[in-house]
């Protein structure tokens, strides 16, 4: 089975690429591997943690669950398309600043699942956020800095200034304050 | 197209922490943050080469059993197959502690539990090397398996390595400080309880992953997710049998650590191998269950904890046994076993001690150090019962510990020299938060808090080998263009050490952090560094650092003195400029002053390095515990029980922890909500469990849940509101006075959340994790009038005999013991020797 190859045109980050792969592979490998895109992570390979993460369509889908041979005529886009010509998407920018990457490896699929959800709902809230990105593993985080980036990546593309994360957040809380901050 | 500081991050820290620091303290961008969020970093499995070729391990599909034959002959006529690799050609042991050599790279005799290596086949395709993986045969012979520690005390036969300290114990640790049992009679209350941490393991994001090159003269480089380049590079040299200058370690930056890649692994060995032997790259990832196999988890603790307290509440002695399950190797398992007792003392003041443990080899994959490495089972017992005992003295559980704290400057009982303490400041900082005096105790049924407390090394204070080397060097290389190229043999595992490095470097010489270029893990090019464990990167390269950029300050101000004619000890280093600080536009923009330094002194480069003060301990066993400084931190956790079925939901978590000093405050509070995380989950959910297969199958014993789909871990919608304290107690010892960050907020958690859960419903569950099913059945049987807890019944019996005895420093003790022909040194002895066979498993 593995001696069957398939030859598709994939659309990646508005670029075409022709590409030659085994018909069994999946889009991560091929991403990875054929399209030497590897910003796209994988931690289980069996559709559990949400490393793999792309845009498909503008929808975030778990690349390594979908077949390489069923994207042709698809849009897709990684990590590596969010940073354009015009500079940084904000949240990779939010991301950046407030240390919502730390390892860093989960960091492309939630990139790419936050950037579809704030597409989608531009005001999106704390309890959207976390229902949006609840099939994204991380484990360095705590999530914590993760929503308070995208909370404050959703204010810049809405051109608010007052999304940006407060004192607190960033030093913590102090001292004869802490008990109203609930 | 988005400035950050348009929209306004904090730039200054509340009541201006930062002390006349330019950068120090302040949050800012991490040195990789823009890599990591645009897909650039390039971790172990991004890596590719020319030629280079796949491999796969075969791994061992029973847990203890005799390799009889290995029949590969179909296997290497398959396509694409390259080379099959048995362990015949790799005969030399390794392991991370010189005293626990025994793991094969491939096993050559017998396996020890499922999973272990025992062929590696490479192929020109992954998929081909996996399908030539799968044909390969491998027949064994059964044997009886140890799979649990009280099996481990009962048989010695078989006996899972020919070294033990007593059998299938692998290390049996006896020690005393002062006199517990005199204390124990001068208590007025004394508590005993058995308690039960299960093992978890790290889960990190990214899979263990290799890329080997051989270059034609017969040298080798490895580009691997490790933690310890250096220790994987004296593994390499061991078994390889090649020079230790032909071979090249890289670490990559790992997706995650956690301790899990701290161990030298048979895939990386094999790697180098391979490569040597096909003459062209060879890569490896492991598949997620491959990494459940290599494990080096928490280890599961079974624990009984015996503490005496006056009536008004000092703690007058304390006596703690642990039984750690070590899995099949040793790993660092002879570390973790005193790291179960170590750390008892640097909290409280506990002025008479024993400790007693046991580690058991059984035939499941090797524990080995997870975050708070050995600390979080006794942490959790220690918090649990100083709960318990202050219920039962009538006395507040933040007051108790507020009266027992240990004081600044101490050496404790077991010889640990403790510096700066700003334990109390973390559990002012939680109580109040919380409303802990307002509602502890008076919230209704079903809504409790719960108070624990927690303290870490900071560094371990001796290195895993014997050496009087230091523990971690920085090099640093200025040229006339500006630039400032930093080398440090430390590895960045997702917590931020690069960007401490560079902001070291950058704020010494006064410069902005993108002129800094850091070459950092490469063991051809960088001083060495010990790894990234216990939390000993940023204190020791950090020293180090300073050490450095200090050197190359002095060079550069002699060279900027003569130019502008201003005493050496009148110039400023701040904003890209060297300059008269009585005249500040008098002065040289940074290249300026660096061409000043060239011309002077020719080409730039100094070092510096750090080595940790020495501890006071002298007695078998004092190399493990000591620090040149300790964290602390405090945590309060609110919960909400559901009173008839158990369920639970944690609603909110303050923790203030001591930092000493922060160095990135954004990486600061990035850890403390990682570990309250991390902690968490092991809290509510996370375990390694394992089952056993019908008879009529293998009879094997199994992971449960090899997968990241069934080991549970929290998810975004799991985690509850958390509030967060950085408390700034500078520690002399620290960079800047900089305290670790990285594990010690963890160690509350678990304690936290069975104190709240008392405090809820009035029961107690003595094992984490705590699962909805044992408060029900706990309230169930409170509710019967029976004791409501749900814990562990005994400890595994054992018999210690004489344990080191070690005079107290109160007592004036010198840090040696006066019976070293004791259990202590006498099991040592044991080490590396074949025990004699005992009693026949039926």
């Amino acid at each position: 089975m593995a001696d069957g190859m398939t030859t598709a045109t994939l659309k990646v980050n508005g670029e075409d690429r022709t590409v030659v792969f085994p018909t069994h592979h999946t889009l991560l490998e091929v991403l990875r591997e054929e399209c030497q895109l590897t910003g796209t992570k994988h931690g289980c390979e069996l559709g559990e943690c949400g490393a793999c993460t792309v845009l498909i369509d503008g929808k975030p889908a778990l690349s390594c669950v979908v077949l390489a041979a069923e994207m042709e005529g698809r849009e897709i886009e990684t990590v590596e398309g969010m940073h354009t010509a015009n500079g940084p998407h904000p949240l990779q920018t939010t991301f950046a600043e407030l240390g919502a990457a730390q390892c860093g490896y989960c960091t492309p699929g939630i990139l790419l699942t936050a950037k579809s959800l704030l597409a989608e709902k531009p005001f999106a809230d704390d309890p959207e956020i976390r229902e949006a990105l609840a099939g994204n593993l991380c484990r360095c985080t705590g999530y914590n800095k993760i929503i308070e980036a995208v909370t404050w990546a959703g204010a810049i593309a809405r051109g608010e200034d007052d999304g940006a994360p407060t004192q607190e957040q960033v030093f913590g809380a102090t001292l004869n304050e802490g008990a109203q901050n609930d | 197209m988005t400035d950050p500081k348009k929209h306004g991050l904090p730039g200054q820290s509340p009541g201006g922490k930062a002390k006349n620091l330019n950068l120090i303290g302040k949050p800012f961008r991490r040195v990789d943050g823009m890599s990591k969020v645009t897909g650039q970093t390039i971790f172990a499995d991004d890596f590719v080469a020319p030629r280079m070729v796949h491999m796969k391990l075969v791994r061992s599909t029973m847990p203890h059993a005799k390799i009889l034959r290995i029949d590969s002959s179909i296997a290497e006529t398959m396509p694409g197959v390259l080379r099959v690799m048995t362990g015949e050609g790799m005969q030399k042991t390794f392991g991370i502690l010189p005293v626990s050599q025994d793991e094969h790279p491939l096993c050559i005799d017998k396996v020890r539990f499922v999973g272990d290596p025992v062929v590696a086949v490479a192929a020109l395709t992954e998929d081909q090397a996996a399908n030539a993986a799968a044909a390969v045969e491998i027949e064994y012979e059964a044997l009886a398996t140890i799979s649990s520690v009280e099996e481990a005390i009962k048989y010695s036969d078989p006996q899972i390595h020919d070294y033990a300290d007593d059998g299938n114990l692998h290390k049996v640790v006896s020690m005393k400080f002062g006199n517990p049992e005199g204390a124990f009679e001068k208590a007025d209350v004394i508590l005993e309880d058995d308690l039960f941490f299960e093992g978890n393991t790290h889960l990190a994001m990214e899979q263990h992953a290799t890329v080997a090159t051989a270059e034609a003269d017969g040298k080798v480089t490895l580009y691997s997710s490790t933690q310890t380049p250096h220790y994987l590079h004296k593994a390499l040299t061991r078994v390889l049998g090649i020079p230790a200058s032909h071979i090249r370690v890289i670490a990559a930056p790992n997706g995650g650590g956690f301790g899990g890649k701290s161990d030298p692994f048979n895939h990386e060995i094999c790697a180098a191998k391979m490569a040597l032997e096909l003459g062209r790259p060879v890569k490896i990832c492991l598949t997620r269950e491959e990494v459940f196999y290599c494990h080096r988890g928490r280890h599961p603790v079974q624990m009984h904890l015996k503490t005496g307290f006056t009536r008004d509440g000092e703690i007058t002695g304390q006596h703690l046994k642990t039984a750690l399950d070590g899995g099949s190797y040793g790993s660092y398992g002879v570390a973790s076993t005193y790291y179960t007792g170590a750390l008892q003392t640097v909290t409280y003041n506990v002025p008479h001690y024993q400790f007693d443990s046991i580690r058991a080899f059984t035939n499941k994959p090797p524990c080995g150090p997870k975050r708070g490495h050995g600390t979080p089972q006794p942490r959790f017992g220690w918090e649990v019962q100083l709960d318990k005992a202050a219920q039962k003295l009538g006395i507040d559980p933040a007051e108790l510990r507020l009266k027992n704290l240990i004081q600044p400057n101490t050496v404790t009982a077991n010889y640990l020299k403790v510096g700066s303490v700003g334990l109390k400041q973390c559990i002012e900082a939680v109580i109040e938060g919380s409303g802990w005096k307002e509602r502890y105790g008076k919230m209704p049924k079903g809504r409790g808090l719960g108070l624990a407390c927690g303290s870490y090394l900071t560094g371990a204070g001796l290195p895993i080998y014997w050496n009087h080397m230091p523990h971690s060097g920085v090099q640093i290389k200025l040229d006339r263009s500006g630039g400032v190229a930093v080398f440090c043999g430390q590895a960045e595992i997702g917590q931020g050490s690069d960007t401490v490095l560079a902001a070291i470097v950058a704020e010494i010489l006064g410069i902005d952090i993108m002129h800094i270029r850091l070459c950092v893990a490469d063991t051809d090019l960088t001083p060495v560094d010990l790894g990234s464990y216990s939390s000993r990167v940023t204190i020791m390269m950090g020293n180090a650092a300073i050490e450095a950029a200090e050197r190359a300050k002095a060079l550069i101000a002699s060279a900027v003195s003569e130019k502008l004619d201003v005493p050496k000890g009148r110039l400023g280093f701040a904003e890209d400029r060297v300059f008269d600080v009585e005249n500040p536009e008098v002065g040289m923009d940074w290249p300026d002053a660096v061409i000043a330094g060239e011309s002077k002194h020719g080409t730039l480069g100094v070092t510096g390095s750090y080595t940790p003060p020495r501890s006071p301990g002298r007695y078998r066993g004092a190399g493990v515990g000591p620090s040149p400084c300790y964290s602390y931190s405090a945590c309060v956790l609110e919960v909400e029980v559901d009173p008839e079925t158990g369920l639970y939901e944690v609603e909110h978590v303050w923790m203030a922890h001591d930092v000493g000093q922060s160095i990135n405050a954004a990486s600061v509070m990035g850890q403390i909500e990682g570990s309250i995380y991390m902690g968490l989950g092991e809290a509510m959910m996370e375990e390694s469990a394992f089952r056993r297969l019908p008879k009529r199958m293998s009879n094997a014993l199994v992971h449960k849940i090899p997968s990241m789909l069934d080991y549970k871990s929290p998810t975004f919608l799991d985690m509850p509101k958390m509030t967060s304290y950085v408390i700034e107690d500078p520690d002399p010892n620290g960079p800047f006075g900089a305290k670790e960050v990285g594990q010690g907020p963890l160690l509350p958690m678990m304690p936290a959340l069975a104190n709240a859960i008392f405090d809820a419903v009035g029961v107690r569950v003595d094992q984490i994790p705590i699962g909805p099913h044992m408060v029900k059945k706990a309230m169930d049987d409170l509710a019967k009038g029976k004791e409501g807890r749900f814990g562990p019944g005994k400890f595994p019996d054992y018999e210690f005999g004489e344990a080191l005895n070690v005079p107290t420093p109160e007592e004036g003790g010198d840090g040696k013991a006066t019976n070293n022909e004791a259990r202590g040194l006498a099991a040592d002895r044991g080490t590396m020797t074949i025990k004699p066979v005992g009693g026949k498993k039926s």
